[in-house]
């Protein structure tokens, strides 16, 4: 059992967690992440590794609640233990000095964004980030990017917050002002990857991504995880998760990432059902006790 | 024992094993043999005419005392059959289930000249599950404790049985297994119906009883390399951790939703118990009503297509390229499999899957005809030209066995491997190219069986044995 040191919403459905690890604490490497299994019988899922405190032997993952076992991840708070937690997996990021290195995220995947900037500017990089949100709510990690980034640009679809527009048309913006790009990493839904892939593409720019592919062992023995680079399949969790946003095929990851989605609404009924059914438990219990209240006073 | 001649032994006839009606077992993931009762049990065991110099022996890769054990069967004492087989091997509950006696003990059985063989596989089973369910798994004698400390890398059957042995000469032993199950292919592979995850775990407390230590969760190569064990007051590494990354087809529509490989359906299935979803949280392709189609024609194979027979599908095929004769599945899981309904096609390969808004819809196959010997020895394959031919499919898994986890390579850097990715050894010694590490299954041999790793595992701890005595050797 992994134990919750602490718990925070960073954003409405997005949580922080600091878990007790050590041993993945002191390996991971920027990029890597960990399968986390909740409890006993639920699913195995990846989730990048945020941060890490080798000191306090603690890992950070950020969680969006998506599907049934994210979304129950979420009502964990600190305190509470996770099942299994197993790391540092895939490839650690490529690191080296760029130049100029742009690290893009868009919700969620800021945290994932987060780590490699972190190293990239430890590697002696002009580190720029542009971290993007709905609106302002879902603009994460904020602060700690800017203790790690000499620019950081917020952008928010509505306007709501930093610049108005997507993350890609900030990204746009900063490489026609002349301003000397040398690498991107961008991170974030599917589609967002693939803007970025094309926006970079005529220029040059070596742009990578990491994927999010379904897993299961996450150590390369089930195949799940095939995702299509220059032509080839890969195994994301051994061969990845960072790829040449140039050479992904993304419209087969989206396809492939919609494999459950039948699965998942029928879990999420259930799980609507069993919260439904322990709330009107409770309701009952405090019925009684009410009941039991007022009868004696009346007696 | 009851005065029998011999004569009167041969005459009696193998008994059958009890097992559940095709018809009704499709119908659920319980186990299909139901094992011998007392009685079928003492009947087999009389056919064993107790060769003075038996060769069935020979015949079993961790060389269980087959004649003795199966005469105490015959006097009834059944839990003194239970140590003498204990002496040999870790897991007979698991190996009375799925070794291939056929062509291992059973093979070399001088019944099966003129009659048929002793049901050794049946009886050894029997054995261990009457121990189990009578008095618990009872643990053999452990040695006075050397100091010296050994860590195997992988819980499956090689891991394991090494465990057993080296535990009982003393040493201190620690399995690292990177899932959160301890059992390797055992849990994640070999389906419930075939092997109940409970005799796995019933035989891995028991070695947890004897002492071994089990960590869950460990990725060696990440989350320690095999150095830093070395440096971290380990005296000496035994890797076994399979093969374990799945071969593709390499074709057309290979990456279309509805393709799995057999690795993942399976595991799905068994270690994450997808057919009882949504109580466990894991899916797998729902194959109720729909086609599904298994390419191979190995164990793993047959494991696949009984898995989605009992999923629901509505036709299960085997699609092989090669013909019956060649197929390499155990003949008890191909007859099983033509039981429960599974049709087979031989001689047909596929050449491309082609989908439809991103699922399979149908397979592209192309006629076989077999060729001139290959270097297995088999017939080759040859396409036919002009027999393409489309099949409709709801989901395909590739069963074409396995390459080797890259992940312990790419870390261990001094540690050889040849071409295939599969860690070379010295045969005799089990050594790899690494001062203190060893290598034995199927990431030495490639896809092999149960039995086969777990002789490797029993040869390796040997073989570690001696290295912990005289390191220099």
């Amino acid at each position: 059992m992994y134990k919750i040191r602490s718990a925070e919403f960073l954003a409405p459905n997005i949580k922080k967690f600091v878990i007790e690890a050590p041993k993945i604490a002191e390996k991971r490497k920027a990029g890597q992440f960990v399968i986390i299994r909740i409890k006993e019988g639920g699913e195995r899922v990846p989730l990048t590794i945020a941060d890490s405190d080798i000191s306090e032997g603690t890992i950070t993952i950020i969680a969006q609640g998506i599907g049934k076992t994210t979304k129950e991840l979420n009502t964990f708070q600190a305190g509470d233990s996770i099942q299994d937690v197993v790391g540092p997996l895939g490839k650690p990021s490529h690191i080296e000095n760029f130049g100029t290195a742009v690290s893009i995220g868009g919700g969620v995947g800021t945290a994932i964004a987060y780590p490699t900037a972190v190293a990239l500017k430890q590697a002696g990089n002009h580190t720029i980030s542009i971290i993007g949100g709905r609106s302002r709510e879902f603009v994460i990690l904020e602060d700690e990017m800017r203790k790690v980034c000499d620019e950081v640009y917020p952008t928010t679809d509505d306007g709501s917050y930093g610049y108005h527009g997507f993350v890609t048309q900030k990204l746009k913006e900063l490489i026609d002002s002349g301003r000397k790009i040398d690498f991107v990493l961008a991170i974030g839904p599917i589609p967002m990857m693939k803007a970025i892939a094309e926006t970079t593409r005529p220029y040059g720019i070596q742009t990578m991504v990491s994927l999010n592919p379904i897993m299961v062992d996450g150590t390369g023995m089930c195949g799940g995880c095939r995702a299509t680079v220059d032509n080839k399949t890969v195994f994301v969790c051994v061969d990845g998760p960072e790829f040449d946003a140039h050479k992904v095929d993304f419209a087969l990851l989206a396809q492939r990432n919609k494999s459950y989605l039948g699965d998942e609404k029928t879990a999420l009924e259930k799980q609507t059902l069993e919260q439904k059914s322990r709330e009107e438990e409770k309701k009952e219990h405090e019925c009684n006790y009410d009941k039991m209240f007022f009868s004696k006073i009346s007696s | 024992m009851e005065e029998i001649s011999k004569k009167d032994r041969m005459k009696i006839p193998r008994q059958k094993m009890p097992e559940q009606s095709g018809e009704k077992r499709v119908t659920n993931f319980d186990e299909v043999n139901l094992g011998f009762t007392e009685e079928l049990a003492k009947l087999e065991a009389l056919r064993c005419i107790q060769c003075p110099k038996p060769t069935c022996i020979e015949g079993c890769p961790v060389g269980v005392k087959i004649r003795d054990f199966i005469g105490l069967v015959a006097q009834g004492d059944y839990l003194a059959a239970a140590a003498k087989i204990k002496e040999d091997n870790a897991l007979p509950a698991v190996c009375g289930r799925v070794c291939p006696q056929e062509v291992q003990c059973e093979s070399q059985c001088i019944m099966g000249k003129k009659h048929e063989a002793v049901g050794i596989g049946r009886l050894e089973r029997f054995v261990a599950d009457f121990e189990r369910e009578n008095v618990g798994i009872r643990t053999p004698q452990v040695k006075a404790r050397t100091g010296k400390k050994v860590a195997i890398i992988g819980s499956g059957p090689a891991g394991l049985s090494c465990a057993g042995d080296l535990i009982k000469m003393g040493h201190e032993v620690t399995i690292f297994e990177a899932l959160h199950e301890l059992g390797g292919v055992l849990v994640y592979g070999i389906p419930q119906f075939r092997l109940p995850k409970e005799i796995v775990k019933a035989e891995v407390e028991a070695l947890q009883k004897l002492g071994v230590n089990f960590q869950t969760n460990a990725v060696i190569g990440f989350t320690d390399t095999i150095d830093e064990l070395l440096q971290n007051g380990y005296d000496a590494v035994f890797v076994a951790v399979g093969a374990g990354l799945p071969y593709f087809l390499n074709i057309p529509g290979e990456n279309l939703n509805g393709v799995y490989s057999s690795n993942e359906f399976l595991t799905r299935v068994n270690l994450m118990k997808a057919y009882k979803f949504p109580e466990y949280d894991t899916p797998v392709f729902n194959c109720s009503n729909k086609n599904v189609a298994v390419f191979g024609g190995g164990n793993t194979a047959m494991d696949a297509v009984r898995t989605a027979k009992r999923l629901g599908a509505k036709k299960a095929y085997i699609i092989y390229r090669r013909s019956e004769v060649e197929l390499p599945a155990r003949k008890e899981e191909v007859h099983h499999a033509k039981e429960e309904g599974v049709e087979f096609l031989f001689l047909e390969n596929p050449i491309e899957f082609i989908g439809q808004d991103g699922w399979i819809k149908q397979a592209r196959l192309q006629k076989m005809a077999l060729g001139e010997p290959d270097q297995s020895g088999r017939r080759k394959p040859v396409p036919v030209d002009g027999s393409e031919h489309l099949m409709d499919i709801d989901m395909a898994i590739i069963a074409i066995g396995n390459g080797s986890n890259p992940i312990l390579q790419k870390t261990t850097p001094d540690l050889n491997f040849n071409k295939r990715g599969n860690i070379v050894i010295e045969e005799s010694t089990m050594k790899t190219s690494k001062k203190g590490v060893f290598a034995g299954g199927d990431i030495v041999s490639g896809g092999a069986t149960v039995i086969l790793a777990m002789g490797a595992g029993r040869k390796a701890a040997s073989a570690i044995n001696d290295y912990l005595s005289n390191p220099e050797s």
